[in-house]
């Protein structure tokens, strides 16, 4: 009985490990890929960006101005995130399980959080180009409307996680709604959320620089420009600063993570 | 005495589920009386503790408390019911992330107003009364240390805290010591048990231990499959109650009811 079970497990993994390999197969088939030149024109590819894509002296003099739209992205993902997550926190305190009004509302906001978590960033950029044309308002809404939806979902879980056992409590001794909300849901899950906000302005920092390329402005777009204009120098000065910028925040938020959690 | 808490013919049927949880549930409850409510896991005690105050809605049944019939009443005059009514919790239900002081004042958030609520504002008495309340349950030294930082024996001493500053009339115990060792499980039935003698607050709680029932409690009520089964003095329990409660194989319960008696 017991041998069999196991005989059993290890057939299904290798069922798993054959499909995944057959549809892998047909995959490489469909689009004519070339496994073997894939792999060797690696070396070429890292010939020519040492070659071409590195800064000199003079792409130095444009640091100023790539630094301002720096600037501007960074701002524009933080502001995108924050207010997002403002949004966020009060459709999770409806669509929580835990905290929700009633089973209608809950739904309710559960459900618009699921429609905009699950259109991409790059696709509401595309949608919010017709209204907004080619501006950084159309990345900030883009930005905004995906935090939204992701940080709604995460929040949602976090309340259901961290309070519902100190919610009850609070409900049992005759406690009020909104008393209930600012004594146990938000000081149980006020650190786990800081913690999704940040991972967000993460995230959203590097989305910022794609949606950049759509939407015609950031840095994204600053990269595009020299890259088109066959300036690999000021380019490569592009994508160093956006590096170190990402490194940058990644270690405020692991700093700020540590200290609050 | 008269009766505090009165329950009759209580039933509650969960929806999408066969079968009920409670079925017929009757029994009353004296002032300043220490009952104990035992059955085996899945029999219905939770579900009969979470009724009396409300958490969960009975489908049918009445439910008196202090003269007031509690499966009627408004959202309102169920929040004052539970201003008197104290609950303490298995997991212990604290917030972890703020201090005892602050868990234990949370007891006062039911008698407060929604801005005076939301913003917290405890009177300079209502925190005297916390540390008062905090220092006869050995937990001075702790007032600030944060909810996460204790043990489970101080944990559930903080949900009593939470529960004493309420002024309650009743103490609704959901399996108050079945996550805590054996040594801070008497001292938590020790406080219950005073708590109980010495201010007169009815104490309700739900266990899993016959022999902590049998010891500490007034009236014990037996459940199986959400039916009450016994409902009588520890004294009077006998072997067939025990069969009867806990099923066929009781016999082979781990205790001994014959010492249990004679200590």
């Amino acid at each position: 009985m017991q041998a069999d079970f196991f005989a059993k497990k290890r057939r299904n993994s290798l069922a798993f490990l054959l499909a995944l390999a057959g549809v892998t197969l047909i995959a490489i088939v469909v689009t004519e890929y070339d496994v073997a030149k894939g792999f060797t024109s690696v070396p070429d590819a890292v010939a020519w960006a040492l070659g071409n894509f590195y800064p000199t002296q003079e792409s130095l003099v444009k640091l100023p101005g790539i630094i301002d739209k720096l600037v501007e992205t960074l701002l524009v993902s933080i502001a995108a995130t924050t207010v997002g997550a403002a949004a966020a926190l009060l459709f999770a305190i409806l669509g929580s399980n835990t905290t929700r009004v009633n089973a209608f509302f809950g739904s309710i906001s559960r459900g618009i959080a699921t429609v905009f978590r699950n259109i991409d960033v790059a696709a509401w950029a595309m949608i919010l180009l017709f209204s907004f044309g080619q501006s950084s308002l159309t990345g900030y809404f883009a930005l905004f409307f995906g935090s939204f939806g992701f940080l709604t979902r995460s929040f949602v879980e976090t309340i259901d996680e961290a309070s519902s056992g100190s919610v009850e409590a609070l409900r049992a001794t005759g406690a009020g709604y909104f008393s209930i909300i600012f004594h146990s849901v938000i000081p149980s899950s006020m650190p786990q959320m800081i913690s999704w906000v940040l991972f967000m302005i993460e995230t959203n920092i590097r989305s910022a620089t794609l949606i950049g390329l759509l939407t015609g402005s950031g840095i994204g777009f600053t990269f595009n420009l020299y890259y088109k204009s066959l300036n690999y120098d000021v380019a490569a000065l592009v994508v160093l600063v956006i590096v170190a910028a990402i490194l940058c925040i990644e270690a405020v938020s692991n700093y700020v993570r540590r200290v609050i959690l | 005495m008269t009766a505090l808490l009165e329950v009759q013919s209580l039933s509650k049927q969960f929806l999408g589920s066969e079968g009920k949880a409670l079925t017929d549930v009757n029994f009353s409850v004296s002032e300043g009386e220490f009952v104990s409510i035992i059955g085996p896991s899945g029999a219905g005690k939770s579900t009969l503790l979470r009724c009396i105050n409300r958490m969960i809605d009975a489908s049918s049944g009445e439910i008196t408390f202090d003269d007031r019939n509690v499966t009627k009443l408004k959202k309102k005059e169920l929040k004052m019911v539970r201003t008197k009514i104290g609950m303490i919790f298995q997991h212990y239900n604290l917030v972890d992330r703020l201090s005892v002081i602050e868990n234990t004042l949370h007891g006062n958030l039911g008698k407060k107003s929604a801005i005076a609520g939301v913003l917290g504002l405890y009177s300079q008495e209502e925190k005297e009364q916390a540390l008062r309340i905090l220092s006869v349950l050995g937990l001075e030294s702790l007032i600030y240390k944060r909810a996460d930082q204790l043990s489970g024996g101080q944990k559930q001493r903080v949900g009593i805290a939470r529960a004493l500053i309420q002024n309650p009339r009743m103490l609704l115990c959901d399996e108050p010591i079945a996550s805590l060792d054996p040594n801070s499980a008497k001292v938590i039935m020790d406080h219950l048990r005073d708590i109980s003698t010495s201010m007169g607050i009815t104490v309700l709680v739900n266990l899993h231990q016959v022999d902590v029932a049998l010891k500490y409690s007034d009236k014990i009520i037996g459940i199986n499959s959400g039916q009450v089964v016994f409902n009588g003095s520890p004294a009077a329990i006998t072997k067939e109650d025990i069969q009867r409660i806990y099923g066929s194989e009781a016999e082979d319960l781990i205790f001994d009811l014959g010492g249990i008696h004679a200590s």
